[in-house]
């Protein structure tokens, strides 16, 4: 067996050289095909009919009137639909309708007449105690460890705040949605998706067709942050309506249906708790807790975060049911509320101590799982920010209306690979392709399968044909949990690795020497350290004849081989400004500290990092989903009130991927959601800071920071 | 112009909710028979007129080549191209004018193309992403956005890229400064803000020929 282990940092060649984006040019030119663009010849487009009320119970659909106008081929209405149903949240999909043209499918969906019986319905749970008064709370039970009472009476300092963060809608620019075309017993299939390798047997399952039947396709896709695992009820009513038609159809849900139903992250809102020495030692945690991801009720978040070995704590979490769609897994599920409930908990007993919370967060480094990680890393982010110069007690005692201040937030994550399996194909004119039913969300998925081949087989990038995005290639598994990177890094070394060394026999008898004295480095194959005992690839290839090698690689999770392991830290701080008249904050900026295994591409990495401290300070400033306690409908399904940051509002995000030996050493490891994690927590200090009080909500809109000054001088 | 059928009716639905689609039409059928009546020639008399609602044709000059479409008055330019022909590299995102994901160049100016009807389109030179990468020499602002990552999912880049072909026309040595100010009109979800900026910069700077670098 080869040793498929990395190569030596200084012998790498292609691995951790900052490498273009292989789909740049496609993407930046418009050619790039998502599912949103395919056509095919004869389309239908499909329209939905949602229900318009947050809890109501379905009492007749007349689709008549829409079957008999123009241009309509279809009219289908939603298993689980049915009259008698109960709907519990606005958006439920009732019917779809496929017509020539997208205008005459809105027309027809707009003549389905549904009749309802409306029922009470509760949309908000930031108030706890209008949630007990509905009867929409499930108390989640104690938890108690140590000896919390004792702990809190031992205390030298107590400090107590309550936090909160909504509900956010993931909002993916590509909506969610897609084209479906039922031949006989064959599905084609193009959704966008997270999901390559297993969202056709999802589909086929629903149909009841067999899973070879159905061809998943997809080139690009414009993101999923966790919403598009499954086919969805949408992508089972397309399917139906091709099948009924004959036809292909398109079926995307417009953005107001997207945002309603098409994925949300649970809100997580708490009274902490802590208890501390007068060193600033912790000594007890206890926290009441209540949090929203639809009519299920939102779990308990992982808190206290990071420091988890905190002694003496006691957690309360109540569920509460609410009268909207179901949560998703939105990039690090509950980590970003869970950091931010935290890491402002402990900002305010620092506070309460007189202490700098830098100190505070590196005193109790022990109760982390790697102390001298947090440590280093808080450290490194203190110098990058300047905190020691910039840094003071709470509340910027600068004149004037403009006030700065600086805050800390602390993340981790797995991120360990998936499985995945590669297969790397060699032909006799040089050519390498490696196939993988794999997918890129924007990561840049593709452009890490090509290094990891073109560094094995001593290629250029370019000369490597990556084949993802399609079913029918090896199974990879799904893009969740930061764990493609070091799946399909893993699998692909180890297939191209084999698929070498099949070459190497064939190349070894030319040479005169035995396959294991021979590497590919530099365009050929040669005798390890002599380049002149060399065959340039092509010619080695050449010697195939009329064969071609195919070889596969697989990643098990279970033995990754030290190719890729899990679990990494984050520090995060910011530097903000607080305009204390009008109450809107300017990022100046943020800092994002990341250790990461092995870094396969720096450039792209780094773009995972600033892509995520983005979503923080859209999470921090501007995202929320508003209910409306008397239609209960969302009031900002649209991208215009439903805030997300422009790039005027980003200020400067800095990175410092931590890429020192010992991290290197551990294998690739997934950058997707751990810099997505401590930048709220971080900016809701740094404003603590500056105004000297605390806006106990996210996101800190202008009201929110006017209401909490207001507080302070009243 | 395209031809007009018939004169106004009354809405037959006082019911119906003003929709934006229905807004814009409106609106833009009030421009269309202002249009008409400017003419030089045209009858003054002629009350408002109505196209539509059926298909009418329309021809778009795009990317200096002219399509002839029969299309509903109240299909939108983003629609045209992207349902009736078969330019997707403008992106439907918000569908309202906000994020700017479907920008398109008419006569040279920057445009939301799901703002905009295609009938009010004719007659202008409509530029499109796919214009940028026709020769064997791409726009260098393609190869700037590949250089400077300034793309994650990229279903934004193309209305940044020709946001930014709109904007180095009238600025063609901009500072970082006015970079970041500049982009207010498009937005990316994935938060490539910073690449983007680099591009631009880039972009500006290779167009000058390293003269300001």
């Amino acid at each position: 067996m080869p040793d498929y282990s990395w190569p030596a940092p200084e012998k790498r060649r292609v691995i951790g050289r900052r490498t273009n984006r292989v789909d740049g040019f496609v993407k930046a030119s418009g050619r790039a095909k998502y599912a949103y663009d395919i056509k095919r010849p004869g389309m239908l487009y499909a329209a939905v009919v949602v229900c318009p009320y947050a809890h109501a119970r379905i009492r007749s659909i007349d689709t008549s009137a829409a079957e008999k106008m123009k241009g309509v081929a279809a009219v289908h209405v939603f298993d689980g639909s049915a009259p008698g149903t109960e709907v519990l949240w606005a958006g439920w999909e009732i019917a779809a309708v496929a017509a020539e043209t997208e205008e005459l499918a809105r027309d027809a969906a707009r003549a389905v007449k549904v009749e309802y019986e409306v029922l009470p319905h509760f949309v908000n749970e930031a108030d706890l105690s209008k949630a007990k008064a509905a009867g929409r709370v499930k108390p989640a039970g104690e938890k108690v460890t140590g000896d919390p009472d004792q702990a809190f009476k031992e205390a030298d300092v107590v400090s107590e705040g309550v936090y909160g963060c909504p509900v956010i809608c993931h909002l993916t620019w590509e909506a969610h949605g897609q084209v479906i075309e039922w031949k006989g017993d064959q599905i084609e299939y193009w959704p966008t998706t997270q999901a390559v390798s297993s969202i056709g047997n999802d589909l086929a399952k629903a149909l009841g067709v067999p899973p070879a039947n159905v061809h998943v396709m997809q080139d690009h896709m414009g993101v999923g942050y966790g919403s598009k695992f499954s086919p969805d009820r949408w992508g089972i009513a397309c399917a139906k309506l091709s099948k009924q038609t004959g036809r292909p159809v398109k079926l995307f849900l417009p953005r107001d249906v997207e945002q309603m139903i098409a994925g949300n992250r649970p809100s997580h809102y708490a009274r902490i708790r802590l208890a501390a020495k007068k060193d600033g030692t912790i000594i007890g945690w206890e926290s009441e807790s209540w949090s929203t991801g639809g009519m299920t009720g939102g779990g308990a978040p992982p808190i206290p975060y990071v420091f988890t070995n905190i002694p003496n704590q006691r957690l309360n979490h109540t569920a509460v049911q609410v009268n909207a769609a179901p949560q998703r897994a939105w990039r690090a599920p509950n980590h970003p509320q869970a950091s931010y409930l935290t890491c402002c908990a402990m900002d305010d007993l620092a506070h309460k101590l007189g202490m700098d919370p830098l100190e505070l967060f590196k005193k109790n480094a022990d109760y982390t799982a790697r102390p001298d990680v947090y440590r280093w890393q808080l450290d490194k982010a203190a110098e990058l920010i300047g905190w020691k110069k910039l840094w003071h007690p709470r509340g910027d005692k600068t004149p004037g209306h403009i006030k700065r201040g600086l805050g800390i937030g602390v993340g981790t994550w797995g991120g360990a690979g998936h499985l995945s399996n590669c297969r790397c194909n060699i032909y006799p004119d040089g050519t390498v392709e490696v196939e993988l039913g794999s997918q890129d969300l924007g990561t840049g998925t593709r452009t890490v399968i090509a290094m990891v081949a073109a560094e094995t087989l001593g290629l250029p990038v370019g000369a490597i044909r990556v084949k993802i995005g399609d079913n029918r290639y090896p199974f990879s598994g799904t893009s969740g949990g930061s764990t493609t990177v070091g799946g399909v890094s893993s699998s692909t070394r180890k297939a191209t690795m084999n698929a070498l060394e099949k070459l190497f026999e064939r190349v070894a008898p030319k040479l005169g020497v035995k396959p294991e004295e021979l590497e590919a480095v530099n365009g050929q194959i040669q005798v390890k350290g002599d380049p002149k005992k060399a065959m340039a690839w092509k010619a080695a290839c050449k010697l195939l004849g009329t064969e071609k090698i195919s070889e596969m690689g697989q990643n098990d999770p279970k033995n990754p081989m030290g190719l890729n392991t899990g679990g990494v830290g984050g520090v995060q701080m910011a530097d903000v400004s607080v305009d204390t008249e009008t109450g809107i904050i300017r990022i100046n900026r943020l800092v994002v500290v990341q250790d990461c295994g092995l870094v396969i591409n720096p450039k792209t990495a780094e773009s995972q990092c600033y892509g995520a401290a983005h979503l923080s300070i859209c999470a921090a400033l501007y995202e929320e989903r508003i209910m409306d306690d008397i239609t209960g409908r969302m009031l900002n399904p649209d991208i215009e009130f439903y805030k997300v940051a422009g790039n005027p509002d980003i200020g400067e995000i800095i990175v410092h991927l931590d890429i020192r030996p010992e991290h290197d050493k551990r294998g690739v490891i997934g950058l997707g959601e751990p810099p997505v994690i401590p930048g709220i927590a971080a900016i809701a200090n740094a404003v603590t800071n500056a105004i000297g009080v605390r806006v106990p909500y996210v996101p800190m809109t202008p009201d929110k920071v006017l209401a909490a000054l207001e507080r302070r001088s009243a | 112009m395209s031809t007009i059928k018939k004169p106004p009716e009354p809405k037959t639905e006082p019911g119906a909710g003003v929709s934006r689609r229905g807004f814009i039409r409106d609106v833009s059928l009030g421009t269309g028979a202002l249009g008409v009546a400017l003419t030089p020639g045209a009858a003054r008399a002629v009350a408002p007129a109505l196209m539509g609602p059926g298909p009418v044709p329309v021809t778009l000059t795009i990317n200096g080549k002219p399509h002839k479409l029969e299309l509903e008055p109240r299909v939108t330019l983003l629609d045209a191209l992207r349902n009736y022909l078969d330019y997707t590299g403008a992106k439907r995102v918000c569908d309202r004018g906000t994020c700017g994901a479907c920008t398109v160049l008419m006569d040279g100016k920057p445009v939301y193309a799901c703002s905009i009807l295609a009938i009010d389109a004719q007659g202008k030179n409509i530029q499109t992403i796919e214009s940028l990468a026709l020769s064997p020499q791409p726009d260098p602002l393609i190869r700037a956005f590949v250089n400077n990552d300034g793309m994650q999912c990229g279903f934004c880049t193309p209305g940044f890229v020709m946001a930014a072909k709109a904007f180095l026309a009238e600025n063609p040595n901009p500072t970082m400064e006015q970079i970041k100010r500049a982009f207010g009109g498009n937005l990316c979800r994935c938060g490539s803000y910073n690449g983007i900026r680099r591009a631009i910069l880039e972009a500006a700077k290779a167009a000058q020929g390293g003269k300001n670098a």
